[in-house]
């Protein structure tokens, strides 16, 4: 059995899929490992993966002229990092910068793809994984923007 | 003579009692600690209930109790200036005099949570209600399993209680984690919403007793996510915040569905509560 394929068996992400299917996954990805301060992608770099975090803490940052990097979000252990290879124009939507020394899975996005598009049924489970993450993300930046720690007046 | 009868006890209990004012700290720029002498020898409280505070001339407010439900000697409240009666509240000082009422209401569960893990999730103001079961935990810590303070804020620089939260995290028999919705690159910590942290706690989901304080829509939020993770509604603790007035269950202020939040409440179980989580403020 591959190391990655060790790595995401036990993983909450891959939960319900089949040892085969996480195989499969696992064909498609590589370890990687970046130390504190390093930058895994930034904003309008081309997207051609997707990172399954195993250990450390990244920071999705936006530039923004006049105030420096914004920390949008931090992920952690167990999140999934970047979506924009979904969907076109395949450009990262932020930087992301490293808050720790992190551990992380690497996918390739053209292999991943490529194994989705040839077994639908893979590619469906994946997709229900990712839409969740994106959901949950969503949700939670409904309610950064709704600010509910701010004083009512 | 039976409406006197009737008129008797609910007046009593609804003249505050005059309280000297010991000190006033600021912990935000719109939060102070009032320590205030207790309204009379003997009082107490239990984590989670609250008083109805008068600012002579201005009006009465519902304020949860943010002290030690150890410490007799003390009444301790917490106050964000929200509006007229906060705002005057807030501008007291040494030697001033306040009125009190109570303490009303329920309490957190901390004999039920005796032998589990405890997850407490809170945000902005809502750790002042919870800080008395905090307190009360540490002080019988021996009683609990693995206890966990999961605290969302604002920003680094609106942490509530920051030296104590501080002095927690120190601890190796309290995980404590925080996280800000707005950060910068100084704030080394986690960004995000406080339910993002939940996934990061060391509690059993299957046993655990859940505390939860904050805004209404961050207590929701939370609910749905400790049920996600396996927590039954059963174990899950919520305190409500309505328009509560008499704080005694007379005037039906703060009604929420079947309940009224200052007799019912403040605390509420979520089985309990069923659909009424739901219900809007109105």
């Amino acid at each position: 059995m591959s190391e990655v394929f060790e790595l995401l068996a036990g993983h909450p992400f891959f939960r319900g899929m089949t040892d085969e299917q996480v195989r499969v996954v696992a064909e498609t990805g590589t370890p990687v490992a970046f130390p504190e301060g390093t930058t895994i992608f930034r904003e309008g770099g081309h997207a051609d993966s997707c990172y399954l975090i195993l250990d450390g803490d990244v920071a999705l940052e936006m530039d923004t002229p006049g105030h420096g990097a914004q920390v949008m979000m931090t992920l952690h252990r167990g999140d999934l990092l970047g979506w924009s290879w979904l969907y076109p124009p395949f450009r990262w939507s932020y930087d992301a910068h490293v808050h720790s020394d992190t551990k992380a899975v690497r996918f390739d996005a053209l292999k991943l793809k490529s194994v989705s598009e040839a077994d639908p049924v893979l590619g469906y489970a994946l997709m229900k994984r990712f839409t969740q993450t994106l959901v949950n993300r969503m949700q939670a930046i409904r309610i950064q923007l709704l600010d509910v720690y701010s004083t009512p007046r | 003579m039976s409406t006197q009868l009737l008129a008797e006890p609910v007046a009593c209990l609804m003249a505050p009692i005059p309280c000297r004012v010991r000190s006033v700290a600021r912990e935000l720029d719109d939060t102070f600690t009032l320590e205030l002498a207790p309204p009379f020898e003997g009082w107490s409280f239990d984590p989670g209930q609250f008083t109805m505070l008068y600012a002579f001339g201005v009006g009465e407010v519902p304020i949860s109790i943010s002290g030690d439900p150890g410490d007799r000697s003390r009444l301790v409240q917490t106050i964000r200036a929200v509006g007229p009666v906060t705002d005057a509240l807030t501008s007291v000082a040494p030697g001033d005099m306040i009125g009190v009422r109570g303490p009303y209401g329920t309490t957190w569960p901390v004999d039920v949570a005796e032998g589990r893990d405890v997850v407490i999730v809170t945000g902005g103001i809502g750790l002042a209600p919870l800080r008395p079961a905090i307190l009360h935990i540490l002080e019988h810590r021996d009683r609990y399993g693995n206890v966990t303070l999961l605290y969302g804020a604002r920003s680094p620089s609106e942490l509530l209680f920051a030296d104590e939260l501080q002095e927690w995290r120190g601890r190796f028999d309290l995980e404590v984690l925080i996280t800000v919705d707005h950060g910068d690159r100084a704030w080394r910590g986690p960004v995000g919403v406080v339910t993002s942290l939940i996934g990061r706690a060391d509690f059993d989901p299957q046993s655990a007793i859940a505390l939860i304080c904050g805004p209404e829509i961050m207590m929701r939020f939370t609910r749905q996510e400790l049920e996600r993770t396996g927590v039954t509604p059963d174990r899950l603790y919520v305190s409500m915040e309505r328009n509560m007035k008499c704080g005694i269950g007379l005037c039906g202020h703060c009604q929420l569905g079947r309940f009224f939040v200052c007799k019912d409440g403040p605390v509420l179980n979520c089985a309990d509560m069923g659909e009424s989580c739901w219900t809007r403020e109105v």
